[in-house]
């Protein structure tokens, strides 16, 4: 088995679903000759040609729209939006078309398509580049929403959505791009779609997080018995073992590097109050952003929860 | 350094058949006489449908309809250049393209009727369900030629927007990436001058929509949209193109909405009568009639035949329609997803 980093993790994801499905497609801004401005697609363009990777014109709108009609027609692409803070231009095609054509077309045509991109804080760089908007996403029936949180998760998730029957948005946490490697397989997994991960498991407290904060949350959890999960979807969430930790715990404290209000962390919560309500001893508490637009690099660590904001309401919850 | 001229380019408006129901033979595209007379059985059929869409809207019995009155030859003499295995992607105001292709009457009018099941399109035909969104669905269309070229399958994809489309980025997105790629689609522009309530003049200040094209590298081509014959001879070349290899074609048809842009709106706010009534001595069906007579195709015992027909398919899809029982409330959770969420699961036992 290979240490890989996650940009490998999910081009050996991709690269071993092109060989296996031709009806594997990647498109998007840069993919091909460029291999990605990440390297995700590296090397992909050379082993498929230029019809299986296909470098598209700057159009998020286009790219996002043309895959819906390449799933309906019988393909599977995956379309890559070079930033998460460039997909809201493709909105409209993720809500309006994508989440609904299974629907409206009363099973006739359906969407099995993936699109993926880099999100998230942390990597110091421009305007619009570290956003994470996740929660927009959730609020869509339809859509499934997945963040990995490293490399052997990347792999398995990917895997998973490409042969998903729906379409599933697959944010990349870009500071793990290459922050850390893990043993991954090259034989084909998968990690189940809707299925959280107990990373450590504790009786004091429940911790939960999801992409670039888990590796945060598991710096602050060590002095702590802490149950730690990691969400790994999104939507639709794996509530049960959300409240399964929960009811042994009797504290919730989630994690997101999302502003505070409307964040997914909302939806965590207001189900462990009407689920799990009787077995806390304490209020669910949520480490988040601050209601205010993500800064520019210099403010960046301000904005992001850091390991102490996350020890500090550990102890605060502690306390009942 | 002299300035030099780096590109120009002419927009070609084509059209056959003129009020009076001459047709310029030269340009005729080959039908025989039961084509041109099945063309005026589904105008009559579209235009049929249409009436009665509206009385039963009066009715309650459907819910808001958006009239296609005086766009029949738009729509039949395109959908008839279609092959069967050609992709379809329509907007919201092209039944006469579904009843040409063969759309069940009765799924159009359960549709209109606020039930979803009546977009389910029948697996003999490859028509995307009506798109609502204005112009989002073209890059659907590319997106489809782009795989059925991967697929190395011999088809065309056809996709139907209306002139206020024309002014939304995925048109634009679309007709690029489709120019780019140079990929096996047709659009076709209903340009029936109003979007609601804007006309056209506030849509654009281009002197043509067909030169839009022209920018993303592809011809467009304007034709007389009242005008069967050029309608159906430039969708005919542009498909044969499309399959051939020969990449995308835009042809707008230049058409005039008669009606109110749904029965939700009264159009008398901000168009004048005046434009309505020279439009209507432009009608595609007279002008098509003025013709068969001519040709010696057209008898009152045909009209009255085709006439009867149309309203007896009609009819029966109509009764079809109603007599379809109502959606069982479970079946809101139908075709969400291939499997249902846990959490949908449990709202599906909800009371
Ligand atoms: C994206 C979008 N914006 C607004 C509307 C509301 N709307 C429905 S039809 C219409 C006008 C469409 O004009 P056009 O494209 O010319 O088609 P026509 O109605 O004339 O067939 C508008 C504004 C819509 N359905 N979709
Ligand atoms: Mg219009």
């Amino acid at each position: 088995m290979a240490q890989l980093t996650m940009v490998q993790a999910i081009n050996l994801a991709l690269r071993q679903e092109m060989e296996r499905d031709d009806r594997v497609v990647v498109l998007g801004e840069d993919v091909g000759r460029d291999g990605g401005v990440f390297r995700v697609t590296e090397g992909l363009l050379e082993r498929f040609g230029a019809e299986r990777l296909i470098d598209t014109p700057l159009a998020e709108s286009a790219i996002v729209g043309a895959a819906i009609g390449m799933a309906a027609y019988g393909l599977r692409p995956v379309a890559e939006i070079q930033f998460m803070g460039f997909i809201y231009a493709a909105v409209d095609q993720l809500f309006a078309h994508a989440a609904r054509l299974r629907s409206r077309s009363r099973g006739r045509y359906t969407c099995p398509l993936v699109v993926r991109t880099p999100y998230g804080g942390g990597i110091k760089a421009p305007e619009l580049h570290e956003e994470s908007t996740e929660a927009f996403f959730c609020h869509m029936p339809g859509i499934k929403v997945v963040v990995p949180s490293g490399p052997y998760s990347a792999k398995g998730l990917l895997t998973a959505a490409i042969r998903d029957p729906d379409p599933v948005l697959f944010l990349e946490p870009t500071r793990l791009y290459r922050m850390m490697r893990e043993e991954v397989p090259e034989d084909d997994y998968t990690l189940p779609l809707g299925q959280a991960r107990v990373v450590r498991e504790g009786t004091a407290v429940t911790v939960i997080a999801w992409g670039g904060m888990l590796e945060r949350v598991l710096k602050a959890v060590v002095p702590y018995d802490a149950d730690v999960i990691d969400l790994l979807t999104l939507n639709p969430f794996d509530g049960a073992t959300v409240l399964a930790s929960v009811r042994k715990t009797g504290r919730a404290v989630i994690v997101h590097e999302a502003a505070k209000t409307g964040g997914f962390g909302a939806e965590i919560a207001a189900t462990i109050a009407e689920e799990g309500i009787l077995h806390l001893r304490g209020p669910v508490l949520r480490v988040a952003a601050p209601d205010v637009t993500m800064p520019l690099p210099k403010m960046e660590e301000h904005y992001l929860p850091g390991v102490e904001q996350i020890t500090r309401t550990i102890d605060e919850v502690l306390r009942y | 350094m002299p300035e030099e001229v780096l590109a120009t380019f002419t927009v070609r408006r084509l059209s056959i058949l003129n009020e009076s129901g001459d047709a310029d033979e030269g340009l005729m595209p080959p039908l025989s006489d039961a084509e041109i007379r099945r063309m005026h059985e589904l105008m009559v059929l579209a235009r049929t449908f249409d009436e009665r869409a509206l009385t039963l809207q009066r009715e309650g019995r459907l819910g808001t309809y958006p009239p296609i009155l005086g766009q029949e030859a738009a729509q039949v003499g395109s959908a008839l250049a279609l092959h069967p295995a050609d992709w379809v992607f329509p907007s919201f105001r092209e039944m006469g393209v579904h009843l040409t292709l063969g759309y069940p009457i009765h799924l159009l009018f359960q549709y209109w009727a606020g039930d979803g099941r009546g977009l389910r399109t029948p697996e003999n035909l490859t028509i995307f369900p009506i798109c609502v969104s204005v112009g989002t669905h073209i890059p659907h269309a590319v997106g489809a030629a782009m795989a059925a070229r991967y697929r190395r399958d011999p088809v065309a994809v056809c996709c139907f927007f209306g002139d206020g489309a024309t002014s939304k980025g995925d048109f634009h997105e679309g007709f690029n990436l489709a120019g780019v790629f140079r990929l096996p689609v047709v659009f076709i522009c209903q340009n029936n001058q109003w979007a609601i309530s804007v006309p056209l003049q506030r849509q654009t200040a281009a002197a043509t929509l067909a030169q839009k094209a022209v920018a993303y590298g592809f011809e467009g081509v304007q034709v007389d949209g009242n005008d069967v014959f050029a309608v159906h001879r430039a969708a005919r070349e542009a498909l044969d193109k499309a399959r051939s290899g020969g990449g995308p074609t835009f042809i707008e048809c230049l058409t005039y909405r008669m009606a109110d842009h749904t029965t939700a709106d009264d159009a008398a706010r901000y168009r004048p009568q005046e434009e309505v009534e020279t439009w209507r001595g432009r009608d595609p069906i007279l002008r098509l009639e003025r013709f068969m007579t001519q040709r010696g195709l057209w008898s009152e015992e045909y009209a009255r035949e085709t006439k009867e027909a149309a309203t007896k398919a009609v009819d029966e899809g109509v009764r079809t329609m109603e007599a379809s029982p109502p959606p069982a409330p479970e079946e809101l959770f139908d075709h969400t997803g291939a499997t249902l969420t846990p959490r949908q699961a449990a709202q599906r036992k909800e009371p």
